[in-house]
């Protein structure tokens, strides 16, 4: 594998023949309006420093690379590692995303942000960054997950952002993207999108990949700092791919270290029983870029379902595409019941309880690590908490946390 | 007027019924799942088409089935869809099957100038024009590349947000027109936001053509409540009204 893979996107966008800008003219000019701030401010030492006092103060990174010695002895083979993006504030790696993109929207003078949320991280990580920052927030949410993750809609309602709840199509994630862009259509010259995952048009792709670049560039110096070496296996779960991204992007140009994205796999491999985009998808164009995509054979998006709200996504970003075609990165799908299975897991053992997201992950660090020495390293983007899973979790095993007493 | 909402005939007498009040094009919208140009109005409208899960095949031939109508044959047909869809097809594939189906042209408003030069090559090849758009918000520099690059006429699109009725349109509308028809021999037409006789008339003299599909497409609406040809009469009306606003 040449260095050249992590010489991506190029200045159209392009990762290979994926990504790109396919948005209404409306839009383009802020775009490029985007990439002129975005490339002006990483010149820029004084944004570094501000975005990693933030991290760091805000945040409070760096997060630990943890050792998950149960879970190994479990697996019986190579050693777990979890990178605890968990720890972070407000529970998950939404917010690395959200801190960069609103200090953008800042630099650039722009007073609102806009923002689509499908598990309600992405949404809160907004909302938290907008309130310490001052700036009046909305949040676009499809009705099905307000009903999933209302724990999340009280939290960005509470930090003083306005909850839209969006009622066309399946209203989950997909619609929020179509409303959010909507409202930027309208309201582009006052307003900063916040787009909360590695896709969409051009420059947002790079952008979330380059601010969520923080989770590899830390576990790849822990790695070489506590245990000597780079790891053997990177996992991640994929949904749009921010996590994964920020996760790969610092070790793609390292050929020993394998990497593997884990999407949702649902509760079948059939049409609109799944999330698995890489696995079951054609190219297209859907949101703004050129990527993998569930669609039918007319080019309409496909109905997707997981267990998970935040990797019911039918696209996936630009440069999973590209890391899936060029063979750096393999990319599996985890079903429902072993996601389900594996959150209980990861709980009992080890006293975290992870998102459901990052349960898909967990579960095949668990297979292999089975299938690997002792010796080796496999490290998990332990990409969020679970708390916000919780009543959907109970709900599903039979129990109502709103009744329930404890025997 | 959406290809098959609420399905391929009725889609087929409305054109005719624009033809008759005096439409001297017609646009086509072919529905998608995730239209991020399209106000409420037109979402709607993809909705109810798409309920029928109308194919590519059945939307194409709809447009052939115009193209064999002696009424609405003499007025120019224009398909306007999403790159989604025509990717999917293959760009050479849809633009193959768009002319043979009589389509005198394409607009697909989420491909910007930049992306636009392999699909404007094929429409070339194939006799048929992809029009571009231009914004309130594209600036001067680029506007010339559009409009360089755009075939037809120009569709010029009057405000800063998505399709649907607006009561006012900005009065730094017929600056931008006027400046675009110093730069460029093509026709201006305008749209989003139009709806009414008297913004017609307001637009008249600055541009040659005005477009209009939200205010049509939503007397559709009523076919459940009212029936199918109250609806049509409405846009018949309406077009009619619309159409004598441009010629007094």
């Amino acid at each position: 594998m040449s260095a050249a893979v992590s010489m991506v996107p190029d200045k159209a966008g392009r990762f290979g023949p994926f990504g790109g800008r396919y948005v209404p003219e409306t839009l383009v000019a802020a775009l490029d309006q985007l990439t002129q701030a975005y490339e002006q401010a990483i010149a820029d030492p004084r944004f570094h420093a501000e975005f990693e006092f933030h991290l760091k103060s805000f945040v409070g990174r760096p997060n630990p690379l943890y050792f998950a010695s149960r879970l190994t002895a479990q697996a019986g083979g190579a050693r777990i590692f979890f990178k605890r993006e968990d720890l972070n504030h407000t529970g998950a790696h939404k917010i690395n995303n959200s801190i960069g993109q609103v200090l953008l929207a800042r630099r650039m003078g722009k007073p609102r942000i806009i923002a689509e949320t499908g598990a309600g991280q992405h949404g809160v990580a907004t909302a938290t960054a907008c309130a310490l920052f001052g700036l009046p927030c909305t949040v676009y949410m499809g009705e099905e997950d307000v009903r999933r993750q209302k724990l999340n809609v009280f939290k960005m309602q509470s930090m003083g952002t306005k909850v839209h709840p969006v009622t066309t199509g399946s209203r989950t994630l997909r619609d929020a993207i179509n409303e959010a862009m909507r409202d930027w259509m309208a309201t582009v010259e006052s307003t900063h999108y916040v787009l909360g995952s590695v896709v969409g048009p051009h420059p947002f792709p790079r952008i979330v990949r380059d601010f969520q670049s923080v989770i590899g560039k830390e576990t790849r110096a822990q790695c070489l700092d506590q245990l000597g070496r780079l790891p053997d296996v990177v996992i991640a779960c994929v949904g749009g791919g921010s996590n994964a991204a920020g996760m790969f992007f610092p070790f793609v140009d390292d050929p020993s270290v394998r990497l593997i994205g884990v999407e949702a796999g649902g509760r079948a491999n059939d049409p609109g029983q799944h999330a698995a985009t890489l696995s079951f998808g054609k190219p297209g164009v859907l949101h703004g870029t050129m990527s993998y995509v569930l669609q039918d054979e007319d080019g309409q998006t496909a109905d997707v379902h997981s267990v998970s709200a935040g990797l019911d996504y039918p696209g996936v970003g630009p440069e999973h595409s590209y890391w899936r075609d060029s063979g750096r990165v393999e990319y599996t799908a985890c079903d429902d019941s072993s996601a389900l299975e594996s959150f209980y897991l990861c709980s009992r053992m080890e006293g975290i309880l992870p998102a459901l997201e990052t349960a898909h992950a967990i579960k095949e660090a668990m297979r292999i690590a089975a299938s690997r020495p002792h010796g080796d390293i496999v490290v998990v983007c332990l990409s969020g908490r679970g708390d916000k899973d919780c009543y959907e979790i109970a709900r599903l095993s039979g129990q109502d946390l709103e009744t329930a007493s404890v025997h | 007027m959406t290809a098959g909402d609420p399905d391929p005939q009725t889609t087929r007498e409305a054109v005719r019924r624009l033809v008759l009040a005096g439409a001297s094009v017609v646009e086509l919208g072919f529905p998608y799942s995730d239209p991020i140009a399209d106000g409420p109005v037109i979402q709607a409208s993809y909705t109810r088409a798409l309920s029928k899960k109308p194919s590519m095949e059945t939307l194409l031939s709809l447009c052939s089935s115009m193209k064999d109508d002696s009424l609405i044959q003499p007025v120019p047909r224009l398909g306007m869809l999403s790159y989604s869809l025509i990717h999917r097809r293959g760009p050479e594939k849809f633009v193959q099957d768009a002319a043979s189906s009589g389509l005198s042209g394409l607009i697909v408003p989420d491909l910007p100038v930049e992306e636009s030069i392999e699909l404007r090559s094929l429409c070339a090849k194939s006799g048929i024009d992809l029009i571009l758009l231009v914004t309130p918000t594209t600036p001067r520099d680029r506007a010339l590349r559009i409009l360089e690059a755009c075939s037809g006429f120009v569709y010029c699109v009057s405000i800063t947000g998505i399709t649907g009725e607006r009561s006012e349109l900005p009065a730094s509308l017929i600056d931008q027109l006027g400046w675009l028809r110093d730069q460029t021999n093509l026709p201006l037409c305008v749209g989003f936001g139009v709806s009414r006789p008297d913004q017609v008339a307001m637009l008249r003299t600055h541009v040659d053509g005005v477009i209009v599909g939200s205010a049509l497409v939503r007397h559709l609406e009523r076919i459940p409540s009212e029936g199918m040809n109250a609806a049509l009469d409405s846009i018949e009306a309406l077009a009619r009204s619309l159409c004598s606003a441009v010629n007094p």
